[in-house]
């Protein structure tokens, strides 16, 4: 059993905003969620969220999160084509 | 020796060591370097500059790399070419292109790989690493070739091979990941915690960043040590566009240059343009979006710099713009055919963004312009494959060739 720390960034559009997506992370699965810094504002948030768990875990759960229309960016590095 | 002092928290002012970290520890936000301005202040003259050599390292002062630890291909110092021809259609009193596509891989990214190559290994790494396909896998496969170390590209499966050519070529391990490009990017996120491996734009990203201050530093000196009046700068992550002011500011505060206000126009593509869209609509916030552009290697939907680049743009009373896939093909035809220059779409998007911004009044055309075309053409050779003069057939006769030039009405 490999546990790990994930360091995500959320992103919530529209609908996603409403749900308590980190709360149903804590108790759906078994990761232990750290939010490290956030900005909601009508219609828009984000969320700088540690994750911790076992890999396979807090992958299920990223996936669940993904899932609900959320989109999720490792914290560093960008995602680029070219 | 490095003036490099500390890693600093760009969003909580949290102060770390010099050290390969992909995020502040406390709120995950982005790590920037400091510099002991007090010596650098009274160490770096236009005199210790100019004696350097001609390339990035004639900086070596203010970049976070010791001297016995660089990693040199000749990177930098490239042609500021005074744009005339392309001035003068565009009605312009002075215009400038600062030709980054002479660096040793055609493009700007070796500036950031440069500095992120030579700090990792004076930081003891032995392989460096990128998510990549385009100019920074090249720039990376090219400086660990030089270096002796290993590099480790990661790919989506489903990319041409062609693509991978201008970095295969330097003899790099390249992994095939059976995802998207999220998936990749993710990935490597995780290698870069677990293997001590120096991922250039993710645990290195702090040092990889200074390197793009060069460009600012570059145009000011070659300028004979005055800053340009406005800026055009393609715009990816906004990291580019902020550095490249940085870079112009730090000469100022050192008292090597006058200062002086300095207009920033960040070009996008329009179908990945988050900074410009936040611009245009008066925010801050950065919506992430699913980039769909010719331009791939600014097709970064989720910028990390983003909200910089907006603060720099109303600091200096600049704006951000777009550009159609059209009016980029259009604008590297124009630079090309006016300049002799052959930009990939980045450049197209700068000289597109350029027109645009003059259109909308944006910049002004009696005012010392720079425009950075930051990659070569070669790179994206399909998309202006089709849109080109076609070759006039002729028979291998005098009378034929008489009969078909003029036909083609070329005299």
């Amino acid at each position: 059993m490999v546990m790990i720390t994930k360091r995500v960034r959320l992103t919530f559009e529209g609908e996603a905003v409403k749900e308590p997506v980190i709360y149903k992370m804590g108790h759906e699965f078994q990761v232990v969620t750290n939010i490290r810094m956030a900005d909601v504002e009508h219609g828009f948030g984000w969320v700088m969220l540690e994750v911790d768990g076992e890999a396979d875990e807090v992958e299920r759960c990223l996936s669940w999160v993904e899932g609900l229309g959320v989109r999720i960016d490792p914290v560093a590095g960008d995602v680029v084509e070219g | 020796m490095s003036f490099a002092t500390s890693l600093l928290c760009r969003e909580c002012g949290n102060q770390s060591e010099l050290a390969p970290l992909n995020a502040c520890d406390f709120c995950f936000g982005p790590m920037e370097v400091t510099y002991d301005y007090d010596v650098l202040g009274g160490l770096v003259t236009r005199a210790r500059i100019e004696s350097g050599p001609k390339s990035i390292w004639r900086y070596i002062d203010l970049l976070p790399v010791d001297g016995e630890s660089i990693v040199d291909l000749g990177v930098g110092f490239t042609p500021l070419v005074r744009a005339d021809n392309l001035a003068r259609r565009l009605g312009m009193r002075e215009l400038w292109i600062k030709n980054d596509t002479l660096n040793p891989t055609w493009s700007f990214k070796d500036r950031v790989v440069a500095v992120a190559s030579s700090r990792a290994r004076q930081f003891g790494f032995d392989t460096l690493a990128c998510a990549s396909t385009g100019n920074l896998a090249n720039s990376v496969a090219a400086h660990a070739a030089r270096a002796g170390m290993r590099a480790v590209v990661f790919i989506p499966h489903d990319l041409e091979a062609g693509k991978i050519i201008g970095s295969a070529i330097y003899r790099p391990t390249i992994v095939s990941v059976n995802g998207s490009y999220d998936d990749v990017n993710r990935l490597c996120s995780e290698l870069a915690d677990n293997r001590r491996w120096a991922f250039v734009n993710i645990n290195m990203r702090p040092y990889y960043a200074e390197g793009s201050r060069t460009l600012g530093f570059e145009v000011v000196e070659q300028l004979g040590w005055k800053a340009p009046q406005q800026c055009v700068v393609p715009m990816a992550s906004g990291a580019l566009f902020v550095k490249i002011h940085k870079g112009i500011t730090e000469l100022a505060d050192l008292g090597l240059i006058d200062a002086s206000l300095v207009k920033m126009i960040g070009a996008q593509a329009e179908g990945c343009s988050p900074i410009s869209t936040a611009w245009a609509a008066g925010t801050t916030t950065i919506r992430p979006v699913k980039p769909n552009t010719v331009a791939k290697s600014l097709a970064i939907g989720n910028p990390a710099d983003g909200f910089y680049a907006l603060k720099t743009m109303e600091e200096t009373g600049g704006a951000g713009v777009t550009a159609t896939d059209e009016e980029i093909v259009d604008a590297i035809r124009l630079l090309a055919e006016s300049e002799g220059i052959f930009a990939e779409t980045a450049g197209g998007v700068t000289i597109a963004g350029l027109l645009n911004s003059l259109d909308q009044g944006l910049l002004d055309p009696d005012q010392s312009t720079v425009a950075f075309i930051t990659g070569g053409g070669l790179k994206t050779i399909e998309a202006v494959q089709g849109k080109l003069l076609e070759p006039i057939a002729v028979e291998a006769n005098v009378t034929s060739f008489e009969n078909a030039f003029a036909a083609a009405g070329v005299g």
